[in-house]
Formats: structure tokens, C-alpha cells, sequence
């Protein structure tokens, strides 16, 4: 552990409330066996805080017998704590550290760079928001590099950051950094990692870790800490949807009924609609209940928190049931069936047919291998057809579990879209995986499913500002909703040819006219509706990308469904109205207006 | 929306969850409560975990019989305040042989009194998981240490042959015989166990704190002379000095340091400024280097 600096005669109680408050970022270590990670970590400690005098004098014995840097003070040897791999000197598993600045709290999971890599790195990485990838400066890019950031990628670690090691002995050259650095972003874009960065450091001498460096001062970016503290972390999203799996059922007395658990997701309120999924039975929140000695009852929780429900009403709810918003952005998904992307992590292979225990939230249910859809190869990110996977696999694979389960998809909500399969004769743990999506074959709405990677936008060669030059108008969309034989169409109309005589430019889609073509295939169940209106919304989604003006008349009966077409949409560009609140087309005009979404046409 | 939780927010949070996964988890599991600062938010977090509802399962301590005195009152006060059903585990074989630290040195003493009394307490109770208050920062081969920690029917760790473990999706299955050690402050430093101490004005044992004591200077270290049971070698004196203890253990085996820290926040002051760590003090580490290790394969804890 290292601290930051407190000095004697400080204000305690003023240090102890900054140090309470401060956040923590868990990162990520990965790199091949002599890139120097464990000396990176080392001087990070070394040079941040205190290595404590007893730890250090330790520290200098073990470098005398088994250090690297003859005989001198090896950093590696802070952190390589069994005593097999400072024999060896390699990190045979994910190591823990913890160390503190006066802006953040950092917990490293250190992962070794040998023969059980992906394993040992997607264990750290499910637990990282961010991760660093070391690279030995002479040898750049590597399979293993580019490993690293595939398996960063799928779990989804937003920030990854290539340190670039061992600049002294490339002679502190820049043009070596750059040409590894775009090597490193360009794959990075492939994965549709977020934010990814290079920085040139070295381990040895501490040049760009804790400090910028002065003999690369062609380099202008931050020094690696300066970046890790000053990273932004995404605080807990309005978006997000409820989700808290159900640990334990508290009952006490008679009177008294919680279910306990940790907000994996969202926020929840006293008196907040839930539903106990996968039964979908719904009910209130009537209390989040904390005994008086330990601060009372709450108002509000969100995640992380680990919380105690009560309900407004008798329901059926044990563990294993995840308690979820109501409607809102997305219901969860319930099925046998599901489709993941796992990495495999035991000798014998994983192939069709084979049962294994699979652990959903708090549920372990039965589950059955359907088949190997394909398997990842990591050098092109190409999926090859496979009828199994071996040992550090990465695929993808349906599976069936013997009772339904309510999950997400792993990129919506972490912790009900995360799987851990359990071998059922060793209970070892087989894999780890992320869910994509439910049973492919039943119908439904498609809105979490992925576009293949190949997949890319065409660009228009006329520009948005000629666009809002000719017609005076940004792209938006105006959905009129409520039960058939309300007036939406007739509505829709009225305010295309409003528009149009103002020299705008709209388009209206019809729930009608959608299945009479486009989704004739449809029904009127709710998956089915659902499924229309995403349709719809993605035709209205292409017309804006073309500067249009999309009316849009439809039932849209689910609330959580059109907040789904409103996130999808943009909600800066969407303008819903219900038939209760009256068609008022002049009113309508007025406040696209309002909102800028509508300008005075000034040019032909 | 409101601001994101603080770090001590987010490790109450994920403590209170692993607790919870243990009692859902297992049918025999067991709170081992060794009386320091540790197992003090260890049992703290415990009761919170499962308020307004009792703690589901027994507290275990093992008692070596060498404890500070002090320390065995605080228990059995902390017991009785809180209706703690409480287990007191002694080697009684080991008690018979008449090991003692003093006699056997800290080796024998430890594997005897502590590690074969636990793995007796652990088999006897049939309790196939045991919680402890162990943290990743302790020490470096506990840096490796999962949460749900897998021990086989002889309580033996295997380092090689850990499961892994992703996200909060723990896998606590085991066979029968078999057990699960978990530790819910595994990513607390001893910072945050303190700072937590400080802001839930949880009791502790006054030991932490500096007061004056008998204490005797042996191989550098200060012994306070707790009992008549600390024999004193040629040339030794008890002597009254203002000392407290960072970490709290068996006295013969507990180097206490000279302080004027007499309240929470100076301990918490001198540790911010020490240049020590904690387990300085704890004269077992220091057999040799990687002794810990070999201490935690055999079951100790």
C-alpha cells in the first residue's frame, strides 16, 4: 500500500474527509512476459508514494538474489509476490494493488504475460475501467498487444492505454513511438475502443510515469499517472436501467420482508413500478430499509449500493430473481435461450452438446452448449467456423439453460449481461462471458442486436450545412402516438403540408403504410409492435441522416419501446406527442421552432 | 443525478455483497473473528449485511491461550453487546503438549495453536466456509488471494490452481469436505479499515492505543509483559513505557511501538507518517521470506 503525502501538523480530520471522498479507478496491467510491467507497477508505487522502509529493505535483499538489474533496486520484485515467480521471474496470476494520490484511488489488477494470459486477463479486465497495455518499444505491436486490446475491447474497457516501455533503449526516438502508436489506435478503432491512447515511458529510469519526461520533450501528452488521475469516469447515467439481483430474503419477524441485494445498475426510489423478473410480476418499492443504528431508512439507492427492498404487496421473489425497473429504456430479456461471447478457461475443450452450470446474476441454472457459432481470430479479429474451443478460446456460442433466465445484453448492464459457466463434476470455472443476445430464432424486437463489424455508413457528398442552408431545418422527429382512430395520421399530414408551405422538407411515416410493406411480416404482439416501431425509427434514423424532417404516426402503445426509438433517435431531436395532449399542428410548428429545430428559410 | 459513491462507499457496498453470497451460498458458514481492527468492520459490516434480520451464522474465534488479555474481554463484551454466538476454538492436544511461543518459538507455537487448532475448529464445526478479514495489502502473496478462496478437504490453498474470478459472479461451489475461505475486505487497505473505524465510531480494543505498559526489549522488539507466563531472559527488565500495538496477535509474538498516539485520530496520525508497515510488528512473518505463503498453503489464515 502507499499513501498519499500527509505531512505532521496537517489538519487530520480535514485529510481523512478528502481522502474518504476520493474515487477509484480499477486498472488494468497486461503486457508479455519482459516488457517490464512489474517494473512499471514498482515505480508507480515506488515513485508516488512510500514503499515502507521494511517493504524497501526487503526489497533490497530480494534484489541481490534475484534481481535483474545486478544487484542494484529491481522494481519488478515489489510486486512479484510468490515465491515461485520470483524464482522464475514471471507473474504466474492476477495480482492486486493499491495505491492512492491525492486525486484518486487506484486498485491494479496486474495480469501476467505467459501461457494463461487470456484467462488471467479477462479476469482482470471484468473488473477494470481501464486498461494498460505495455509494450516493449523495440518489438512493438504484438499478437499478445493485439490480444490485450480484443479481450479489453469485449469486456468493455473504454479506456485503453499502450505504454510504450523501454524508450531508453531506442534511444528516446520519436519516430519509433509514432509508428508503433498509430499501429496501436488503428487497431484500437477496428475494436471500437472509445478512448485510446498512447504514451512513450520507461520503466527503468521512471521517464513519463510519474513525471513528464524531459528527455523526450518532443513528446507533449501527459506523463502516465497525470492521465490515470485525470481520466473521466462516467458517473451513474440517468439511462441506466434499474437492476438489483436478489442475494438473500430478509425475514425476520412477521412483518418484516427485504430483499437484499447490490445494485448492479440504475437507481431505484421509494415508491418506483418494478418488476421481479423472470416472472415479470410487478409491484411498488415501499421502503429501502436500513435499521435506525445504521443511519435509517433511504430515499433513493443506486449502483453500486447494496440495498434492502421492501414491496408494497405479497409477491413471489427469491434469490435468483433480479428486481428491475418498469418499462423505461429497456425491459430485460427472458428466455432458455442465449447467445454469448465467451473465453474459455479450462484444459478440456468446451464442444456442443456438453452441460455445464451457468451463473446469471444470482442464479445457477442447468445450461446446455447448442452449438459453436465461431471463434475469434485475435491477429485479424476474422470469426472462423469452429465446432469447439480450447483452452484461452475466445467465441461465440448459443446456449440453452433449463429454466428461463432474465438477462441483458452485457453491453447495456454488466451485471446481468455477465455469465460465469461452472464445470459441473470439478465445479471448476469453465468460462467467462458476455451476452449478446437472447434465442435468435424467436421473434421479437431487434433492438440490441449488433451490425456485423464489416459494416460500415456511406457519407453524403452534400453537407449538413447546405442542407439547413436550402431548407432551413435540422434534422428531427416528430412521433404522434396514442390508440387507433385518434386523428394521428390525419395529424401527420396536416403538419407535413404546414411544414412544406414554410419551405421545410418533411417525410411522414405511417404505422399503417409500415405494415403494409416494410413490416408485413409483423403481428400485434408486443414483441412484434416493438419491432415495427424500431423499424420505423431506423427508416426515420436514415431520412435524418439525409437532413429530413420525419413525422411519425404510430400506436406506440409501450412506453419503454418509444423511449427506446428516443435514444436511438437522439432525444435533442425528437419530439414526442400522445393524442391525449391534443394534435395541435400550429402548436407543434411553434415549438420545433422553439427549439431550433426550424429556421426562417432565407435563400432558395 | 447525485454524486458517484466514494471509494469507502464502493468497499462497504462490495463487502455487504460478498457476505450476503456467503450465507446464500453455503449451509455451515462461519464469521472467524480474531478480535483486531479487521475483524472489528469485518462484524460490523456482518450485522449491517443482514439488518434488520439476525447475523445468520456463528462468529469463531481461535484462541492460541497467549492472546493479550485485553483482547479476550473485548471479545466476550463485543459478544454479550451484540448477541454474537460466539465459538471459542482451543487446541486442546496442543495445550496439553504444552505449546507455548515461549517455549516452541513463533513457528511451532502458530502452525500448532493456530493453523491445526483452525482446521480442527473449521472440521469439527463441518463449516464449509469461513469468512476472514484478510486484505490484498497485508502482504505480497496475498495479493493473489481470491475472494472466494477454494480449500480442499485438508483446508490446503492451492496458488497455482485458483479459480478464476470475474466481475461479482463468485463460483462457491464446493464438494463435500471441501471449503471456501472468503475474504470481504480482500481490496481494503488499512487506511480504509481505519478511516472506516473512524467514521462508524466502532469500539476497538484499547491496545491500539498508547498507554503506559510493561514491556520488556527482546531482539529489538517490545514485548508488553501481558502475564506471569513471559519468562524473563538473564539480563532482561520490566520496564513502563508509553506503547501501543499496530497489530494485535499473541503478546510474546506482538512487538509494540513507542507512541503518544492515545486517541483513534494520532493512530491514524502516526500511521500516515510511519515508515513501517503493520505487519512489522508481527515477529512470524520474518522466519523467512515468503513465509506467509507457506503458512497460507498449509491452512493458516
Amino acid at each position: 500500500m502507499t499513501l498519499p503525502t500527509f505531512t505532521a501538523g496537517e489538519d487530520l480530520r480535514g485529510w481523512l474527509e478528502r481522502y474518504e471522498r476520493l474515487q477509484l479507478l480499477r486498472v488494468l496491467t497486461c503486457g508479455n512476459v519482459d516488457d517490464g510491467k512489474s517494473t512499471l507497477i514498482g515505480r508507480l508505487l515506488h515513485d508516488t508514494g512510500r514503499i515502507y522502509e521494511d517493504h524497501l529493505k526487503a526489497l533490497e535483499a530480494d534484489s541481490r538474489v534475484h534481481g535483474t538489474t545486478g544487484g542494484g533496486l529491481d522494481l519488478a520484485l515489489v510486486v512479484d509476490g510468490l515465491k515461485a515467480e520470483r524464482e522464475q521471474g514471471i507473474t504466474i496470476d492476477v495480482a492486486w494493488r493499491y495505491f492512492t494520490t491525492a486525486r484518486r484511488a487506484f486498485i491494479i489488477a496486474d495480469c501476467p504475460g505467459h501461457e494463461q494470459y487470456t484467462r488471467n486477463m479477462a479476469t482482470g479486465a471484468s473488473h477494470c475501467q481501464l486498461a494498460i497495455s505495455l509494450i516493449d518499444a523495440r518489438s512493438g505491436v504484438t499478437t499478445q498487444t493485439r490480444r490485450h486490446a480484443t479481450i479489453a475491447a469485449m469486456l468493455g474497457i473504454r479506456h485503453v492505454v499502450a505504454a510504450v516501455n523501454k524508450m531508453d533503449l531506442v534511444g528516446w526516438g520519436e519516430s519509433r513511438f509514432r509508428e508503433i502508436e498509430a499501429e496501436f489506435l488503428g487497431f484500437c478503432a477496428r475494436l471500437g475502443i472509445e478512448h485510446a491512447v498512447a504514451l512513450p515511458v520507461s520503466a527503468l529510469t521512471g521517464e513519463g510515469v510519474v513525471r513528464r519526461s524531459n528527455v523526450m520533450s518532443w513528446f507533449t501528452g501527459p506523463a502516465l499517472l497525470d492521465l490515470l488521475e485525470g481520466v473521466e469516469l462516467p458517473g451513474p447515467g440517468d439511462a441506466d436501467p434499474f437492476r438489483m439481483p436478489v442475494q438473500v430474503v430478509l425475514r425476520p419477524n412477521l412483518d418484516f420482508r427485504g430483499f437484499a441485494g447490490q445494485i448492479t445498475s440504475g437507481d431505484v426510489r421509494v415508491g418506483d413500478r418494478v418488476r421481479i423478473m423472470p416472472r415479470g410480476t410487478e409491484a411498488r418499492v415501499a421502503r429501502i430499509a436500513r435499521p435506525e443504528e445504521h443511519g435509517g431508512d433511504l430515499d433513493r439507492g443506486q449502483a453500486p449500493e447494496s440495498v434492502v427492498l421492501c414491496l408494497d404487496r405479497e409477491v413471489d421473489c427469491s434469490r435468483g430473481d433480479v428486481i428491475a425497473c418498469f418499462g423505461g429504456a429497456s425491459d430485460m430479456r427472458v428466455g432458455r435461450r442465449i447467445v454469448a461471447d465467451l473465453v474459455w478457461m479450462v484444459d478440456a475443450p468446451l464442444v456442443a452438446g456438453q452441460s455445464l452450470l451457468c451463473r446469471v446474476g444470482t442464479r445457477i441454472t442447468p445450461a446446455r452448449v447448442v452449438r459453436v457459432i465461431h471463434r475469434l481470430k485475435v491477429d485479424t479479429l476474422a470469426h472462423e467456423p469452429a465446432e469447439s474451443m480450447a483452452l484461452n478460446d475466445i467465441g461465440r456460442v448459443e446456449l440453452e439453460c433449463e429454466e428461463p433466465v432474465a438477462f441483458d445484453p452485457y453491453r447495456i448492464s454488466r451485471g446481468t449481461g455477465a455469465i460465469v459457466l461452472i464445470d459441473r463434476l470439478s465445479n471448476a470455472t469453465a468460462a467467462a462471458g458476455m451476452i449478446r443476445t437472447g434465442d435468435p430464432t424467436e421473434r421479437g424486437a431487434h433492438w440490441d442486436d449488433q451490425a456485423l463489424d464489416s459494416v460500415s455508413s456511406p457519407v453524403s457528398g452534400v453537407s449538413a450545412a447546405e442542407r439547413d442552408a436550402r431548407w432551413a431545418q435540422r434534422p428531427c422527429c416528430v412521433l404522434l402516438h396514442g390508440p387507433p382512430n385518434t386523428g394521428k395520421t390525419e395529424a401527420a399530414f396536416a403538419l407535413e403540408r404546414a411544414l412544406w408551405d414554410l419551405g421545410h422538407d418533411a417525410v411522414v411515416l405511417d404505422g399503417q403504410g409500415m405494415r403494409s410493406g416494410l413490416s408485413k411480416d409483423l403481428g400485434f404482439e408486443p414483441g412484434d409492435r416493438s419491432e415495427n416501431l424500431r423499424r420505423a425509427a431506423e427508416v426515420a434514423r436514415l431520412l435524418m441522416g439525409q437532413g429530413r424532417i420525419v413525422v411519425m404516426s404510430f400506436v406506440a402503445p409501450q412506453d419503454d419501446v418509444r423511449e427506446r426509438a428516443r435514444a436511438l433517435l437522439g432525444p435533442d431531436r425528437c419530439l414526442f406527442v400522445h393524442a391525449s395532449d391534443g394534435f395541435d399542428v400550429p402548436g407543434i410548428v411553434a415549438q420545433l421552432a422553439a427549439r431550433g429545430l426550424i429556421g426562417r428559410r432565407t435563400s432558395a | 443525478m447525485a454524486h458517484a459513491l466514494t471509494h469507502l462507499e464502493e468497499l462497504e457496498a462490495e463487502a455487504i455483497h460478498i457476505l450476503r453470497e456467503t450465507a446464500a451460498s453455503y449451509e455451515r458458514p462461519v464469521l472467524m473473528y480474531s478480535i483486531g481492527k479487521d475483524s472489528t468492520v469485518l462484524l460490523h459490516l456482518a450485522l449491517k449485511a443482514f439488518a434488520p434480520g439476525r447475523l445468520p451464522f456463528p462468529v469463531l474465534h481461535i484462541d492460541t491461550t497467549w492472546k493479550f488479555r485485553e483482547m479476550i474481554a473485548f471479545r466476550d463484551a463485543t459478544a454479550a453487546r451484540l448477541g454474537l454466538d460466539l465459538q471459542v476454538h482451543i487446541n486442546r492436544e496442543g495445550l496439553a503438549q504444552g505449546i507455548s511461543p515461549v517455549t516452541h518459538g513463533s513457528k511451532v507455537h502458530t502452525d500448532v495453536m493456530k493453523t491445526v487448532a483452525l482446521r480442527q475448529a473449521l472440521s469439527a464445526g463441518r463449516f464449509d466456509a469461513a469468512i476472514g478479514g484478510a486484505r490484498r495489502d497485508e502482504e505480497k502473496s496475498r495479493a493473489k488471494e481470491r475472494i472466494f478462496s477454494f480449500r480442499d478437504a485438508n483446508h490446503r490453498w492451492d496458488p497455482k490452481g485458483q479459480r478464476p474470478e470475474l466481475w461479482s459472479l463468485y463460483n462457491p461451489r464446493v464438494h463435500p469436505g471441501e471449503s471456501m475461505r472468503v475474504f470481504p475486505l480482500s481490496n481494503w487497505t488499512e487506511l480504509d479499515v481505519w478511516l472506516y473505524v473512524w467514521k462508524h465510531r466502532l469500539p476497538v480494543v484499547d491496545l491500539y492505543m498508547a498507554r503506559e505498559r510493561p514491556v520488556v526489549e527482546r531482539d529489538g522488539a517490545l514485548i508488553m509483559v501481558d502475564d506471569e507466563r513471559l519468562p524473563l531472559k538473564p539480563g532482561e527488565r520490566v520496564v513502563q513505557r508509553r506503547v501501543r500495538f499496530r497489530t494485535l496477535g499473541c503478546y510474546p509474538l506482538s512487538g509494540a511501538i513507542e507512541s503518544d498516539a492515545d486517541t483513534l485520530e494520532k493512530v491514524i496520525e502516526e500511521m500516515l507518517l510511519a515508515r513501517t508497515s503493520e505487519r512489522q510488528g508481527r515477529l512470524i512473518d520474518h522466519d523467512q521470506s515468503g513465509s506467509m505463503e507457506e503458512k497460507k498453503r498449509e491452512g493458516y489464515f
